[in-house]
């Protein structure tokens, strides 16, 4: 998902600044041995999880009596490893091996809001970037502290102590561990400036540290939201109109209540909830319910109508994005046009854990065990996890405690709060902790999808078959008008509502140079619910800019590494990664008998991926058999998850390209399980190969970067195949 | 009345014969290792060993599994010992992790049978289990070092013989 929190366009500018001015500051201060003066907030809050440790200097960091040393996570870990990532940057500065840290999630708290909005939330691919500055320097300060702590116990000047491996060392060769030195640094007070490590310093990040969540991962001990709460814990199971924007008229649950099992049958604002003391009787007795729902105007609503509605606008002159040059001129004189038209479907997240939230009300006090991506949001209308439960449940949120789980996928599904609210409505109706179950179709029906859209090229090449003009229309849902108005309704009001950056991102800054370009963006309105899907814009914009590239430099007659690598003189990041894929490929060498590659660049998130993939078809049946990818996220935290995460990424979008569509009919999604939403699987994985580019930049994302480049890279491959230019996916081979 | 015995352990249980053995182990055992991702039978996020043998847990009846013997993720060692476990923490397998005790359950059941799968051996029996993150190229790579450190284990244990 994205980080725009506010002015649709302007938001993200300044999230890009903010992150990159304040690393700029690290990077070259620090580096210069100079101090910060940058100061952060020391938790005070009622649930306030540092309160019982010894020594915290920081709401990032707690060591106990004991020695022991934990970082709390403010972001969420669905698997992009961020429970290992942000230890590592506290554990440079406070001077211990990583092994030495373990790590707890953070509660829903002001203290861990980002500077977008005091969100507590973690998408956009932003975890590193948000987290960097505030944790290194928690760590920093932690070690001052200590180290001061020990020049006091030993008469020393706080320069002739040594910190090392968890330790202060004396002159004289005499240690003090950091547990007997805690409670002493604790009275000390907390420095305003501190020293930060320059890079050539760095000695626990840029490695491959092992995760730190893999072995509870490994044995079945890791908590997700559908095995937290309390051991009385109930469970719901909820109907909810399978037409959108449907409400509902009537019910019968005198079949539902007949279920052994069954307590109660509860009206929701989002359905009907059958409470059971076990999944199984829940979804039973769900599955009795008789219901007459109210079907309203959608009812008819289907593919077609979509399609042609997403035609239409894109016809129809939307807002302008981009404009360089003179690209009317070009475009309506008598040269030949290029024109080529892209569509895609709608997609689920399927994230493997179905939706789920645990929600406790008792005395005005709410507890919600949630696998959310978006803890906490005081300063927003529709505010995070937190507020969102508060106000279902009708306790205040002061009194409302999140505790965030581990979360079996995420992907951008799980910042929305339609499971959160749910559950704690429910709570708030029931007696006891209950647990909110969806079932895989309830996921699969009632997710947030990523928007389907129609893409309108035409372009006019040059005398040397250079690019002279570019003109790129993009029809499709808005996710941000769904989706502003519930943050900051100023600027839904402030907003022209024409153009939306998570349509766009990726077509309106597509690198490549040429002297005339226009894109453009049309909104289409559709009751379809749309949201943040790995790599959001880019997963569409991605595919079709590196699609209708490659046919221009297929029409010029050149290479399309060569023809990219040409129009991309003045990005020299670009340039790189496709030079390393294009090397590591053997782009230039022939390809084995039967098969062909194909090429993409994309940036995204602040990180530069080039990929290339190898095909081949057999019997009209498609094999990616190796993919290369190259990668410059700036600097690297943990190489060896930056790897799994292009890897990661590089599956999730395959899948999209090769099985992913949702299918609308009668206002309904049809697709329910993975029987009919297919996922990639072990015999259709490709052998991967990944690279990392040494970088000093600042650091990028890395969760959905691997994501764009795949598609097309894909579908390039099969035209140098067979000469079939893929325009829609996902793909079908004629 | 169902009787079983799950990772070792007798159990007698009183529920609903048709009850799903994924959501008894779940629910009414609190042993949460083993995940419902589909209820369908198509995702693995279930997996156990009922007899040995790799069989989704949300497609058994509790009634099938009558004096039969269960292991769970839970109990194929202590501590992660397991040599597939090992290998799994080697390669840094997991990512969010949902679908690895199914993983990790259908890849032990894998080696039982051959301890020395090829490529196109694993592609057979780890597709039918799903990975949302896309973990596919780590476990192949994980289950090759599984095979290799059981090899070893099986060596020295031939070799401890040997010298009895
Ligand atoms: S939950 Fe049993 S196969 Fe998916
Ligand atoms: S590790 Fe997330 S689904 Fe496999």
């Amino acid at each position: 998902m994205k980080d725009q929190h506010g002015d649709p366009i302007e938001g993200r500018d300044i999230g890009k600044n903010l992150s990159r001015r304040s690393f700029v500051k690290i990077g070259v201060l620090a580096g210069a041995g100079l101090t910060l003066g940058v100061s952060y907030r020391v938790i005070k809050g009622p649930e306030a999880p540092p309160t019982d440790a010894v020594f915290s200097p920081s709401a990032f960091l707690r060591i106990d009596v004991d020695g022991s040393i934990t970082v709390m996570v403010a972001k969420s870990e669905m698997g992009q490893g961020v429970a290992t990532a942000l230890p590592q940057l506290v554990a440079e500065e406070l001077h211990v091996p990583l092994s030495q840290v373990s790590f707890a999630f953070a509660p829903a708290h002001p203290a861990y809001g980002t500077a977008m909005g005091g969100m507590q939330l973690t998408g956009g691919s932003t975890s590193i970037r948000d987290s960097w500055f505030p944790l290194c320097e928690a760590g920093a300060k932690a070690r001052w502290m200590l180290r001061e702590a020990a020049a006091q116990r030993w008469g020393l000047a706080p320069d002739q102590v040594q910190m090392n491996e968890g330790k202060a060392l004396h002159p004289d060769g005499s240690k003090l561990t950091y547990a007997q030195l805690a409670s002493a640094a604790a009275l000390l007070d907390i420095p305003k400036d501190v020293p930060l490590k320059g890079p050539s310093e760095f000695r626990v990040i840029g490695t491959p540290a092992p995760r730190l969540d893999v072995p509870a991962k490994t044995t079945g001990e890791a908590i997700f939201g559908m095995d937290a709460g309390p051991s009385n814990t109930r469970v719901a199971v909820v109907a909810r109109s399978p037409v959108f924007g449907g409400v509902l008229r009537a019910f019968d649950s005198t079949g539902a209540l007949e279920v052994q099992g069954v307590d109660e049958v509860v009206e929701l604002e989002s359905g009907i909830a059958v409470v059971a003391d076990g999944y199984v009787a829940a979804k039973e007795g769900r599955d009795l319910l008789t219901i007459e729902w109210a079907d309203g105007e959608w009812s008819t609503l289907d593919d077609t109508e979509i399609s042609d509605l997403l035609k239409e606008a894109a016809d129809e002159d939307g807002a302008t994005v981009r404009k360089e040059g003179d690209i009317d001129s070009v475009l309506t004189s008598d040269r030949e046009q290029i024109r080529a038209a892209y569509t895609l479907p709608y997609l689920a997240h399927a994230t493997m854990e179905p939706m789920n939230c645990t929600a406790w009300v008792r005395n005005g006090q709410c507890t919600v065990w949630a696998p959310t991506q978006f803890q906490n949001a005081p300063g927003l209308v529709g505010g995070g996890a937190r507020q969102v439960a508060a106000k279902a449940a009708g306790v205040s949120a002061d009194n409302t405690v999140v505790h965030t789980t581990f979360l079996g996928g995420g992907f951008g599904r799980r910042a929305e709060q339609d499971f959160v609210r749910e559950a704690a409505e429910l709570a708030g109706k029931v007696d006891g902790p209950v647990k909110v179950i969806w079932t895989r179709e309830d996921d699969m029906q009632h997710d947030f999808y990523r928007p389907a859209s129609y893409h309108d090229f035409s372009a006019v090449l040059g005398v040397d078959g250079m690019p002279e003009a570019w003109c790129h229309r993009i029809a499709s849902q808005s996710i941000l008008q769904r989706m502003v108005p519930s943050w900051v309704p100023d600027f839904a009001t402030n907003w022209a509502g024409t153009s939306d950056p998570t349509s766009t991102e990726g077509a309106q800054d597509q690198p490549y140079h040429i002297p005339n370009v226009r894109v453009t963006y049309s909104k289409v309105d559709l009751p379809v619910p749309v949201g943040f899907w790995r790599s959001v814009g880019h997963t569409q914009n991605a595919f079709v800019v590196e699609s209708f590239i490659d046919e221009l430099a297929d029409l010029a007659g050149q290479d399309p590494y060569e023809y990219r690598r040409e129009l991309l003189s003045e990005h020299p990041r670009h340039r790189a990664v496709l030079d390393t894929v294009a090397e590591a490929s053997e782009w230039a060498s022939p390809v084995p008998g039967g098969r062909a590659r194909g090429i993409a660049v994309a940036e995204s998130f602040g990180s530069f991926v080039a990929e290339v993939a190898e095909i081949s078809i057999q019997d009209g049946q498609l094999h990616v058999h190796k993919v290369w990818c190259a990668i410059d996220c700036g600097m690297v935290v943990n190489p060896a998850i930056v790897r799994a995460q292009m890897e990661s990424g590089i599956v999730y979008g395959l899948t999209a390209a090769l099985y992913g569509r949702i299918n609308i009919q009668g206002g309904r999604v049809v697709q329910s399980n993975f029987h009919d939403y297919q996922m990639l699987r072990m015999r259709d994985a490709p052998d991967i190969e990944v690279i990392l580019l040494p970088s000093q930049e600042a650091p990028g994302g890395v969760g959905e970067p691997g994501t764009p480049p795949i598609a097309p890279a894909v579908t390039n491959a099969v035209f140098a195949l067979t000469g079939q230019r893929i325009r829609e996916l996902p793909i079908q081979i004629v | 009345m169902v009787k079983f015995t799950l990772n070792g352990e007798p159990q007698e249980l009183n529920v609903p014969s048709a009850n799903p053995l994924l959501w008894v182990l779940r629910e009414s055992l609190e042993l949460t290792g083993t995940k419902f991702g589909c209820g369908i039978g198509q995702c693995g996020a279930c997996m156990v060993l009922v007899n040995g043998q790799p069989t989704r847990s949300c497609q058994m009846p509790i009634s099938a599994a009558e004096g039969s013997e269960v292991i769970t993720i839970e109990g194929l060692s202590e501590k992660g010992a397991h040599s597939v476990q090992e290998a799994w923490v080697e390669e840094q397998v997991p990512q969010c992790g949902y679908c690895q005790s199914g993983q990790i359950v259908s890849a032990v059941a894998l080696l039982a049978a051959n301890p020395n799968p090829t490529d196109e051996d694993i592609d057979g029996a780890m597709s039918s289990n799903i990975c949302r993150c896309g973990t596919y190229p780590a476990i192949r790579r994980a289950i090759h070092r599984a095979a290799g450190i059981q090899r070893q284990l099986a060596s020295t244990d031939d070799g401890a013989r040997g010298e009895e």
